[in-house]
């Protein structure tokens, strides 16, 4: 399973791609395959507060649900809502219309911290 | 793996096509192939497969048969006194609490076939077995027996190809052999999905052969018990270990209608008939809820105080939203009583609703 170079990857299946100040964050095609269809997508306001390693959210599928993990503190600036009425398109899309929040990154090290797509390709494999 | 589970004839067929396996009482089955929901919705528009071995086959034959089976049952035999015919009934202790729920069907004269429950296999065996009389044979068939489920709006067509010219399927509710790609066969026109189908009785050693036979056929998914488990639910089928076990009595379940008020002497009869008199301290109800999906174990409140619990929880995919069953006091059982569920941090709403929660499928057409 190849995951796309253009972003970066933490150990709780979250990606983060950098777009000038705003990052954008979703889960890996990965995690979307090990969950199943998801049917809920809990994620936090416009305006909340990430940190990094804390929850921020959830998402459910019909025989399992987990936590979101930041892997980037920020501010939240825009929030996925179509995924309320079309959660599967996590499953569908998770590198691009499956994106959860966008943030503006509090520290650019904790992006470059994060896996490489490689990195997280090993990773997953490897456990 | 500490235990080591048992795997039906059908193993390596789930490992080829993909199956994430699990345990479940003891055995190591297929949850889902393709996906639950996906699978879920196979079966309602098409037709769905399912390894259904795990189960527990009973076989009792003899003068003494009908008797015996009137004494440990609630339902009454003489419903089902043609040949073939099906019913579903109750195993009751002394206290009318519930061992198991199984289909019973009089396959034969003088005799009696029973798929019970794979949880409740040594327990139902065991406790039949304590009390069967000398006069009666009964044979525990399970190790020798295959089932496999076929069930949906294209299930009969697709069964009465495989039987070929000349058979005609069996009414609903009852059972009649047939000989499957040549492979002989006990078809009974049953199921757990709210859909039409079958359920097929054949030897173990000859499974795969009836399992590949059906899935030639390109309108047939296989489906895990993930998917087994969302479709009985939005049929309100009750499900043992979750809407019910050895604390609940058939009233309180919602399942009176399977033991008659006008049959007496069988097990946990006087008990029932408490419980019938007095009414039911706790109902079981069903439940809608929209935001997330409800699970067994998770606290029912009415006006924020904690009434019962979640029996059986799960997603529907046919109505999109999350579905339960709970355990409340019967003044709060009536349809369109507010509730709400704890689902983990959040309180959500939800409204007690009639079950069936999906109302049309090939069965109710």
């Amino acid at each position: 399973m190849a995951h796309p170079s253009d972003r970066r990857y933490s150990k709780d299946h979250e990606w983060v791609l950098v777009d000038g100040d705003v990052a954008t964050i979703g889960i890996s095609d990965f995690a979307q395959d090990q969950l199943g269809e998801v049917v809920y997508v809990d994620l936090p306001e416009v305006g909340d507060a990430l940190t990094a390693g804390d929850t921020f959210g959830e998402i459910e599928s019909v025989k399992s649900v987990s936590e979101l993990f930041a892997p980037v503190s920020g501010e939240i600036v825009e929030v996925n809502s179509a995924l309320d009425d079309t959660p599967e398109t996590v499953n569908s899309d998770p590198h691009g219309a499956g994106w959860m929040v966008k943030i503006k990154a509090d520290n650019p090290d904790e992006i470059e911290a994060l896996m490489s797509a490689e990195e997280y390709d090993t990773f997953i494999v490897e456990g | 793996m500490s235990e080591e589970l048992k795997r039906t004839a059908l193993h390596e067929e789930h490992l080829a096509l993909g199956a994430r396996m699990v345990p479940f009482a003891g055995w190591e089955m297929p949850v889902q192939y393709a996906g639950i929901i996906e699978e879920h919705r196979a079966v309602r528009r098409s037709a769905g497969v399912f390894d259904v071995g795990h189960m527990a086959e009973f076989r009792v034959f003899g003068f003494g048969a009908f008797d015996f089976l009137q004494r440990m049952l609630t339902n009454d035999l003489s419903r089902i006194s043609e040949l073939g015919q099906a019913q579903y009934t109750l195993l009751l202790d002394d206290e009318g609490h519930i061992i198991d729920d199984l289909i019973v069907y009089h396959s034969g004269d003088l005799e009696y076939l029973i798929i019970a429950n794979a949880s409740n296999h040594e327990t139902d065996f065991g406790w039949l077995s304590a009390r069967v009389p000398a006069d009666v044979e009964l044979v525990d068939e399970s190790a020798r027996t295959s089932l496999i489920a076929l069930q949906g709006p294209e299930a009969l067509r697709i069964v009465g190809e495989l039987a070929g010219e000349g058979w005609e399927p069996p009414s609903r509710f009852t059972l009649k052999e047939a000989t499957l790609d040549t492979v002989p066969a006990l078809v009974a026109r049953t199921g757990y999905t709210g859909e039409d189908g079958v359920e097929i009785l054949t030897a173990e050693t000859n499974a795969v052969q009836i399992w590949r036979a059906i899935l030639s056929f390109g309108e047939v998914s296989p489906v895990g018990l993930g998917a087994r488990d969302t479709l009985r639910l939005e049929m309100g089928y009750p499900l043992y270990g979750s809407d019910m076990d050895r604390t609940i009595d058939p009233i309180s379940a919602g399942l009176g209608w399977a033991v008659p008020a006008s049959k007496s002497g069988f097990i946990g009869a006087e008990a029932v008939a408490r419980v019938r008199e007095s009414g039911p301290a706790t109902r079981l109800v069903g439940l809608t809820i929209e935001g997330a999906i409800p699970r067994h174990g998770m606290s029912v409140l009415h006006e924020g105080v904690e009434v019962g619990k979640v029996a059986s929880g799960s997603f529907s995919p046919t109505l999109e939203t999350g579905i339960a069953t709970a355990y409340v006091p019967a003044e709060l059982s009536e349809l369109g009583t507010r509730l709400q569920v704890e689902v983990r941090k959040k309180t959500l709403p939800a409204t007690v609703v009639k079950r069936p929660f999906v109302t049309s499928t090939s069965l109710s057409a």
